[in-house]
C-alpha cells in the first residue's frame, strides 16, 4: 500500500511535469531538469517495487529507491532557495535563457513548482521510512 | 489478481486524465488567443510591412517568419501555392521576427534591398541558400551577403541601407506586435486578423479557405 502510494505520487510528478511543459509551454530550466531525472525512473521503479518475484512484498525497494528520492529532494530544495532568493542568481547553474530564479506559475497565489516537487520528493521519503521501519527490522 | 487491475486502471485514469486536462486548457488557451487578436488587431498590420500578391485581394495573410528558421522556409512554397491556387483572392504580408542569433542582421539586408526593389528575389536567395548562411543556428550576414550575385543589387548602397535607424526601427516594432500578439514562434500567421491557433500546413490552408468563401 505505502508503495502504490509512492507510484502515485511519482506519476502525479510525471504527468504533471508534462502538462506543464508540452501542454501549457513552460519551457524547463535545468534545475526541472536534473528534478525529472530523478522522479521519472521512480515512477517505473516503484511499479517494478509492486510486483516482487515470488515474495508477498518487495524488501529491496527502498534500497533502489530512496537514493533517487534523497538526490531528487538535494535539486527541490536547492532550486526552492534560488527561486526564493536566498542563492543569487549568479551562482546557480542555469543557462542564458532560462532562468530558474524567475517564477513561471504560482498556483493559488503561493504554490510554486518547487515547492510541489519538494513535496513530491518528501513525501516519497517518508513513506519509504515507513515501509523500511515495518519491514527490515 | 486484483492489484494487477487496480494498477492498470490507475495508469489508464492518469492517461485520461492528463488527456482532458490538456483538451481543456488548449480550448481555453484557443478562446484567449483569438478574443486577444481581436483587441489587439491594430498588431496584426503595419502600413510599412512588405506585401506580396494581389493588393486589392480581400484575404490577407499576414505571416511573422525569422529568414533562419526552417519551418518558415518550408512554408514559403505552401504560402505561395495558396496565393496562386486563388488568383487574385490572397494577399501576404511579411513581419519579422529575428528570433536566431544576427537574423535580425538578414532581415536588415531584407530590407535595404526592398528600397532597390529586390526583396522577393533576397528573401528567396536566403531561403536557398540556407545551409550556406545558418551555422549551429546562428545567422552569418557576411555570408549570406555572398550569395546575392546575380540579383542586380547595388552592394554600395545596400550595405549602407543595412544601418538605417527606419529599418532598425520597424524590425523593432514589428518584435513588440509579435510580442503583443502572442507570437512567440515562427513562423506565425493570422488570416483576416484571425491567428492560426492550431499549426499545419492543412490548418493554415481551411483557415485561409474559411476566409476565401466568407469574403467572395
Amino acid at each position: 500500500m505505502l508503495i502504490f502510494i509512492c507510484w502515485l505520487i511519482a506519476m502525479a510528478a510525471l504527468f504533471g511535469s508534462l502538462f506543464f511543459s508540452e501542454v501549457m509551454g513552460l519551457k524547463p530550466c535545468v534545475l526541472c531538469w536534473w528534478q525529472r531525472i530523478f522522479i521519472y525512473p521512480l515512477a517505473v521503479l516503484f511499479l517494478v517495487g509492486l510486483f516482487p518475484q515470488g515474495h508477498k512484498v518487495d524488501r529491496s525497494v527502498v534500497r533502489y529507491t530512496l537514493p533517487l528520492a534523497v538526490i531528487g529532494l538535494g535539486f527541490a530544495i536547492y532550486h526552492y532557495l534560488v527561486y526564493s532568493g536566498f542563492i543569487p542568481e549568479s551562482l546557480q547553474p542555469c543557462s542564458e535563457d532560462l532562468s530558474c530564479a524567475e517564477i513561471n506559475l504560482e498556483l493559488m497565489g503561493f504554490v510554486t513548482i518547487p515547492m510541489l516537487s519538494i513535496f513530491a520528493y518528501s513525501a516519497i521519503i517518508m513513506l519509504l521510512l515507513i515501509y523500511r521501519k515495518r519491514f527490515y527490522q | 489478481m486484483k492489484k494487477n487491475m487496480i494498477v492498470v486502471a490507475t495508469a489508464i485514469l492518469f492517461v485520461v486524465l492528463f488527456i482532458v486536462a490538456a483538451t481543456l486548457y488548449n480550448n481555453q488557451k484557443d478562446k484567449e488567443l483569438s478574443s486577444a487578436s481581436l483587441e489587439k488587431i491594430e498588431h496584426v498590420q503595419r502600413d510599412y510591412s512588405p506585401r506580396m500578391g494581389p493588393i486589392d485581394a480581400k484575404v490577407t495573410i499576414v505571416e511573422f517568419f525569422d529568414p533562419a528558421c526552417g519551418t518558415c522556409s518550408a512554408f514559403y512554397p505552401f504560402v505561395k501555392k495558396l496565393m496562386n491556387d486563388n488568383p487574385g483572392k490572397v494577399n501576404l504580408v511579411l513581419r519579422y521576427l529575428p528570433l536566431h542569433q544576427n537574423s535580425d542582421v538578414i532581415v536588415s539586408i531584407f530590407e535595404a534591398a526592398r528600397l532597390q526593389n529586390r526583396f522577393r528575389e533576397t528573401l528567396e536567395r536566403a531561403y536557398q541558400t540556407r545551409e550556406a548562411w545558418i551555422d549551429h543556428h546562428v545567422a552569418r550576414p557576411e555570408k549570406f551577403l555572398e550569395q546575392l550575385g546575380g540579383l542586380g543589387l547595388d552592394m554600395e548602397k545596400l550595405n549602407e541601407d543595412i544601418r538605417s535607424a527606419e529599418i532598425a526601427r520597424r524590425i523593432k516594432l514589428d518584435m513588440l506586435d509579435a510580442q503583443q500578439l502572442k507570437v512567440s514562434r515562427t513562423p506565425g500567421f493570422f488570416v483576416n486578423g484571425k491567428p492560426l491557433v492550431h499549426f499545419g500546413y492543412q490548418q493554415l490552408q481551411q483557415l485561409v479557405e474559411s476566409e476565401i468563401s466568407a469574403n467572395y
